[in-house]
């Protein structure tokens, strides 16, 4: 069998970045949130000993431990395939980029692993202040993940710290301290983590607003709380991700300007260059048919000033026939201008709905019957946001893959059949696909179990005395 | 001593600890439902490995991330040329991972004899193809000049790293039932004890052929006796476990599993990957290596972190040393 001429590796080596990674990262934010905010839940257990804080902390700590499993395995899949469809890419980057990889395997994932287990099974092995410390360090262990794994995406982006061998034909680390203090990264890692509590708050407070709408009698003020506490975080969160984004932006017109003119489809070089909120162009997208436009705001968002100049994407496109010979340097354009507002729009209405629900339900008033519409969209609006955002940013570094170092196309492996790619991707596809059905399930019907059971001494997990078979809401298995 | 030597070392330790530790997880999973007769008691099982078995698989994630840093080369080269198994393998481990911890988020029981089917399936593939990865590893594969693997499947699957894959399987197993004779109390206890008898023998039979035709393709005085050094602490281990000395079964089967990879390493020094093709082609520590100043920053890491690592994972053994009851 021979499937080899008729698709390129490239193409499904690319695919199969794009799903795994994209769905890598639906875990992901709801990981690094909802443990912080079950960690802030059981310190306030902690030290004020009211009951509802630890019943919340048993129940979204029983989501969290849900969504963590899919988390966890799916990051598997994301350290293999560097080397299994990158090859020639983890050659070329691997002095450099292997460093944050191996920082975050040995300060962050045993941290993880380790401590999530001395939380799951230690509730009443552990003197309470130790066991709380378990889930801090889990904090600890996921926000040193994001920073390492960020910091080797944004040396990608941005590729500082190290000199190119020719001889060996790759880059070489000349400073880690360069890459960890990467200019991208520090406004990568904080946006990033904004939207993942935009994430986490969201999903609080929906799974929250649907107990309050639907068994208005049941545990009304624990709810209440939930709601209230999830609905805080996202609009903190929204305003941390606009600031951050708005930083953002501006890093990125230095470092990838190409990047932001897709981002506005904005082809020819502006001095003072107007945002479009809407644009409808050919469908290649090489030109403008129809636009929205709010004078002076792009200059403002991509250089702090409101007439600074941005370049357009055919004098980039010029520029960078000089610098790196001859051919093209524009990411796809569509992509780049739809997902970038997507995110935005998107994003940020989750912040609108938030607000409102906090109106809605101020001073003990019960939330109207039809909000039970906004339950499912407000936690999947900024999941949403947060797959468009990535796939601008790495769409938006096409044709690179190492910006201004490595094309796309020379980081395939070579030796890689499109017959193993098809295999693996098609496998990957189908069983995330089951995996994410089942997950789901299984979240639905644990959100719909509700507190039920929490009120009960901490979930037993002792072996001496392992409960029984039938307990539903212990920890251990 | 050189520090691609101490790398090499190293990640040859990062793959000793993943065997060891999740070798015997692998080992209890498989047996889930062979020695679980109920509900309870394979709860009981999976509960013995509960609180640590993502902490052993991180040894595997950091032993990747080691070739990765380390090695490039090596890590390229593996990995894309043992594209399929490796596949395999992640989709054994992602069933296993998402089985053990949803097995117990339901209480109906068809729901729980799947996951158990799920967590058997997935302890038992990965030991098999991990073998087979590992022989061939040692035995060496087609490479061409630029390192890429030029050979088929087919190449992979020889008759020396099936035996490879047997040989692991085995082993883990045993590994596995021994760890939960330690573990558990009464008749799972005794249950256990047999079964690690039964496929003690097995094992043992297995693993000489294995480590002595290693040996034979490319061994040298050193990794020989260290081979020698496995297999006897492996036929300790099964008296200790005929004694009803779980303790030092358990240790003795620690210790083999580990010299055992361990002599597989020394036998490849200082190539990482031999090539079948010419040995011009063959892939040494040196050609693989990143540069001195990576590996300086790496090593400080590693020697910073490396004790903590090993510290707060032991610290949770000792938190959860008690043997596990059946529930009533
Ligand atoms: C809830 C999700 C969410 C929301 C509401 C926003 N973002 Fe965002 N954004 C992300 C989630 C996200 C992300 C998925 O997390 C990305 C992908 C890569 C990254 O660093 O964060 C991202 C990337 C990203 C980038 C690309 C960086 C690069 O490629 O180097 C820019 C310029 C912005 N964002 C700017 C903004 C602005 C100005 C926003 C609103 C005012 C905004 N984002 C809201
Ligand atoms: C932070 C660590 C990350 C690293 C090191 C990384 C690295 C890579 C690499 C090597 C590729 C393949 C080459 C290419 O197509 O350019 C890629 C592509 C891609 N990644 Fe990332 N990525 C990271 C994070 C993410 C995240 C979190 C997402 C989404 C949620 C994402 C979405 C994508 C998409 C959609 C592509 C395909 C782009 C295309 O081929 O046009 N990435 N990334
Ligand atoms: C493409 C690059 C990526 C690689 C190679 C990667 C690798 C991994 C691996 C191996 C795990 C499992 C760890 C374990 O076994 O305990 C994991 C989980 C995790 N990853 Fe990723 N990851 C990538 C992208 C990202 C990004 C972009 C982020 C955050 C911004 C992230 C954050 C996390 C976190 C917090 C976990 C813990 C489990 C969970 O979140 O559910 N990863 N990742």
């Amino acid at each position: 069998m021979s499937l080899e001429g008729f698709v390129d590796t490239l193409d499904l080596a690319r695919w199969q970045f794009a799903v795994t990674t994209v769905y890598h990262f639906f875990f992901v934010p709801v990981t690094i949130s909802l443990v912080a905010i079950t960690a802030g839940l059981q310190t306030a257990w902690y030290r004020t000993g009211k009951e509802k804080y630890l019943r919340l902390t048993k129940f979204y700590g029983k989501l969290f431990l849900i969504n963590i499993a899919m988390g966890v395995v799916t990051g598997l899949v994301q350290e293999f395939q560097f080397g299994m469809n990158w090859s020639d890419y983890s050659r070329f980057v691997g002095d450099v980029f292997g460093a944050p990889l191996a920082l975050e395997g040995l300060l962050a994932f045993f941290v993880e692993s380790t401590f999530i287990g001395l939380w799951m099974f230690g509730w009443d092995r552990l003197p309470k202040l130790v066991h709380l410390a378990c889930i801090w360090m889990v904090v600890l262990g996921t926000q040193l993940s994001a920073y390492f794994i960020l910091a080797a995406n944004s040396w990608m982006q941005n590729p500082v710290g190290f000199r190119i061998n020719p001889e060996r034909g790759r880059a070489e680390l000349t400073d880690l301290w360069a890459v960890l203090t990467n200019k991208v990264v520090l406004v990568t890692y904080p946006h990033t983590i904004f939207a993942a509590f935009m994430v986490g708050g969201a999903f609080v407070a929906a799974v929250a607003l649907w107990h309050l709408l639907r068994r208005p009698d049941v545990d009304r003020d624990v709810f209440r709380t939930a709601l209230k506490i999830g609905a805080v975080i996202v609009l903190a969160a929204s305003a941390g991700v606009a600031l951050t984004g708005d930083q953002q932006g501006k890093v990125m017109t230095e470092v990838q300007p190409m990047k932001m003119a897709a981002a506005e489809a904005l082809y020819e070089t502006e001095k003072p260059a107007a945002l479009s909120l809407f644009t409808i162009g050919t469908l290649d997208g090489s030109k403008e048919v129809f636009s929205i436009k709010v004078p002076y705001l792009l200059s403002f968002l991509g250089t702090g000033s409101f007439d600074g100049e941005v370049k357009g994407i055919n004098s980039l496109q010029e520029a960078y026939e000089r610098l790196y010979g001859p051919g093209s340097y524009n990411p796809n354009i569509p992509l780049a201008y739809w997902t970038f507002r997507l995110m935005i729009g998107v994003g940020l209405s989750t912040g609108a709905i938030a607000l409102w629900l906090l109106w809605a339900t101020r001073k003990g008033r019960a939330p109207a019957r039809w909000l039970i519409w906004v339950v499912a969209p407000l936690p999947l609006l900024p999941l949403l946001a947060n797959c468009f955002g990535w796939i601008f940013t790495e769409t938006g570094r096409q044709p690179w893959l190492v910006f201004g170092l490595m094309p796309t196309a020379s980081g395939v492996s070579p030796g890689t059949t499109a017959t193993e790619l098809i295999i693996s991707l098609a496998g990957f596809t189908v069983l995330y696909g089951v995996l994410g059905f089942v997950e789901v399930k299984l979240m639905l019907r644990t959100i719909r179990a509700g507190l039920a059971g929490t009120d009960a001494p901490p979930p037993e997990s002792d072996p001496d005395d392992a409960p029984d078979a039938a307990e539903p809401l212990s920890f251990a298995y | 001593m050189e520090l691609t030597t101490v790398w090499f070392l190293l990640i040859a330790g990062l793959w000793t600890g993943y065997f060891v530790l999740e070798g015997f997880d692998f080992g209890v999973g498989a047996l889930v439902r062979v020695l679980g007769r109920d509900e309870p008691e394979r709860r009981a099982v999976i509960t013995t490995i509960g609180p640590v078995w993502d902490g052993n698989e991180v040894w595997l994630v950091m032993a990747g991330a080691a070739m990765f840093a380390a090695f490039p080369e090596w890590y390229a080269t593996v990995f894309s040329g043992f594209y399929l198994p490796l596949f395999a393998i992640l989709v054994a481990l992602i069933l296993r991972g998402v089985a053990i911890e949803y097995r117990g988020k339901r209480a109906d029981l068809e729901w729980r004899g799947r996951m158990d089917t799920v967590i058997t399936v997935g302890s038992v593939l990965p030991p098999l193809l991990w073998g087979i990865v590992f022989a061939n590893l040692v035995r060496g594969v087609p490479l061409d000049a630029s390192h890429e693997y030029v050979g088929g499947l087919g190449e992979l699957l020889n008759p020396f790293a099936l035996l490879g894959g047997l040989t692991f399987t085995a082993v883990f197993v045993a590994h596995g039932a021994i760890f939960l004779a330690l573990r558990t109390t009464g008749v799972l206890r005794e249950r256990a004890n047999r079964l690690a008898r039964q496929v003690g023998v097995v094992a043992a039979v297995l693993a000489v052929a294995f480590l002595w035709w290693a040996q034979a393709l490319r061994g040298d005085i050193a990794s020989a006796v260290v081979a020698a050094a496995a297999a006897a602490a492996f036929v300790g281990g099964l008296i200790a476990n005929r004694l009803g000395r779980e303790g030092w079964a358990f240790t003795g089967s620690a210790v083999a599993t580990g010299l055992a990879v361990v002599s597989l390493f020394a036998a490849l020094f200082p190539a990482v990957l031999p090539s079948t093709l010419s040995p011009e082609t063959t892939l040494t520590v040196a050609e693989a290596a990143s540069t001195a100043y990576t590996l300086k920053i790496l090593t400080i890491i590693a020697g910073i972190f490396t004790p903590l690592v090993l510290l707060y994972q032991g610290w949770t053994y000792w938190v959860f040393r008690k043997r596990v009851v059946v529930a009533a």
